[in-house]
């Protein structure tokens, strides 16, 4: 396989394992490009990309448009915050605008889940969803998988736990589709108000204590507390929800192995996680960060490269 | 479909040894020299060369591997996508004469990428291209080869293909009639 199916990145759901190996090993050649003095290459020189985020982000943008950058894309930036949306204007008005600068991709981050979807059906350019609300976040699923394969050698046949709101996580969702499809067994474990009623049918174990989950899994995935999402009360206290689902030290010690820490970012230190786990040799959380760069890069060729 | 063969195993490994005598005669010892393989199939014939060499001066040399899907100019325009392969240079190019081997020069157009791909690597003192088959009158930019295995006449339609040992293939190179 030399191409992907699909003109655009949607969603994990959609892909095949053989396009996340494409991606794979498109993206071990941009890992070595990034790691020679001279990090660029020419292949995306005649192409035009827009950044659209209707909601914060830092790393996946800053991500995406360093991996457009080397790949020597031209880049324009569009955030919701200081822009015509404020004064009414609809999504699609504005990414026709877009477009109508002759833009060829839309990087899209969008609160509402299936946005980009909808962009989809009715423009032209290819669209990498950079996030859609509580639904998918394909490129951060991907460098997770990718971050593991490099840690551990290989996906399949590895047990990885998703730790923390999964009820409001895209990051959660998408991990579970790539981790299924390359063949690793997937739990998820935190409070029962933050894990969606029916996720044990999408074949994912679900596990209310920590210390369970930790002793089973080889990778732990810690997601942040979506506060911002929350619109009621799933837990009486951040303190309390540190307490019992926070990852520290003393936790990682007691256990009879050793495990790998992942996290996707932002990290609320105390939380969730502990500094001494975040910044121990466990972690590979800035690895993670390192391959979202190429991994975004391995996306934006492999879509690039089809034929207009 | 009718084939013409252009190198046999024989044949192969006497114009590798001529062409490894015709680099010793301008690079002597080869203090200053590097030899750069082109992805795919120009890589075997580098290794074949530099162990040719290393055979008959008895000294270490440099090979690297590169790679040039990046650097093309045919990107968005092919129906099918180049896969990319392994770019392995662990030395830098700088001020050294470099030696660039392909099995086959046509269009010149993956040389031109490679010229472009090797400054990632530092500025080269000078650098010289080795073909196994030059395929003459079909080029569309101004490239020419410094040593060749053998010059061929050929028309648009017609094929090298190329089977190495290396490839789990015998050493036979052909000459194909792509219409027929």
């Amino acid at each position: 396989m030399s191409q992907l199916k699909t003109k655009h990145l949607l969603g994990i759901k959609n892909l095949t394992p053989e396009e996340i190996q494409l991606i794979f090993e498109t993206a071990d050649n941009f890992k070595d490009v990034l790691n020679r003095p001279i990090k660029k290459v020419p292949s995306l020189r005649d192409v035009t990309v827009a950044n659209v985020f209707f909601e914060n982000s830092t790393r996946t943008r800053l991500s995406f448009e360093l991996a457009e950058k080397r790949l020597s894309a031209d880049v324009i930036n569009f955030s919701s915050a200081s822009s015509s949306v404020k004064k009414g204007e609809t999504l699609l008005d504005t990414v026709n605008n877009i477009l109508a600068m002759k833009v060829d991709m839309v990087v899209m981050r969008h609160s509402s889940p299936g946005a980009p979807n909808f962009l989809a059906k009715h423009i032209d350019a290819n669209i990498i969803n950079a996030g859609d609300g509580t639904h998918e976040h394909p490129t951060q699923a991907l460098l997770d998988t990718f971050s593991i394969r490099e840690k551990l050698g290989d996906v399949a046949g590895k047990k990885v736990v998703i730790v923390g709101d999964i009820l409001h996580s895209r990051v959660a969702l998408s991990n579970i589709f790539a981790l299924q499809k390359l063949g690793a067994e997937v739990m998820v474990c935190g409070p029962a108000t933050l894990l969606p009623k029916y996720i044990g049918d999408l074949g994912v174990k679900v596990e209310l204590d920590i210390r369970k989950a930790l002793e089973w899994c080889d990778v732990a995935n810690v997601l942040r507390i979506q506060l911002e999402r929350q619109k009621m009360r799933y837990f009486p206290s951040l303190r309390e929800y540190s307490l019992y689902y926070g990852i520290n030290k003393q936790l990682l010690q007691s256990l009879n192995k050793e495990i790998v820490i992942m996290h996707p970012g932002p990290i609320n230190r105390g939380v969730e996680i502990t500094s001494d786990v975040a910044d121990s040799e466990h972690s590979i959380i800035l690895d993670q960060v390192e391959n979202g760069v190429a991994v975004r890069m391995a996306v934006l060729y492999l879509l690039a490269g089809k034929k207009a | 479909m009718q084939k013409r063969l252009l190198f046999n195993s024989k044949l192969l490994q006497i114009t590798i040894s001529r062409l490894c005598q015709h680099l010793i005669e301008n690079h002597g010892d080869f203090e200053n020299t590097v030899i750069l393989g082109m992805q795919p199939r120009g890589i075997y014939l580098a290794e074949r060369i530099r162990k040719e060499l290393e055979k008959v001066l008895g000294i270490k040399i440099n090979l690297g591997y590169l790679d040039t899907t990046f650097h093309r100019d045919d990107f968005r325009r092919r129906d099918q996508p180049i896969t990319p392969n392994q770019t392995k240079v662990p030395f830098l190019i700088e001020d050294k004469k470099v030696i660039l081997i392909d099995d086959v020069l046509y269009t010149g157009r993956s040389v031109r990428a490679a010229l472009d791909a090797m400054t990632m690597f530092g500025r080269p003192a000078k650098v010289e291209l080795l073909v196994l088959i030059d395929r003459m009158y079909s080029r569309d930019i101004p490239v020419a080869a410094d040593y060749i295995g053998r010059k061929v006449n050929t028309m648009p339609s017609q094929r090298v293909l190329v089977e190495l040992v290396e490839q789990g293939k015998k050493d036979n190179i052909w000459l194909m009639n792509e219409a027929e």
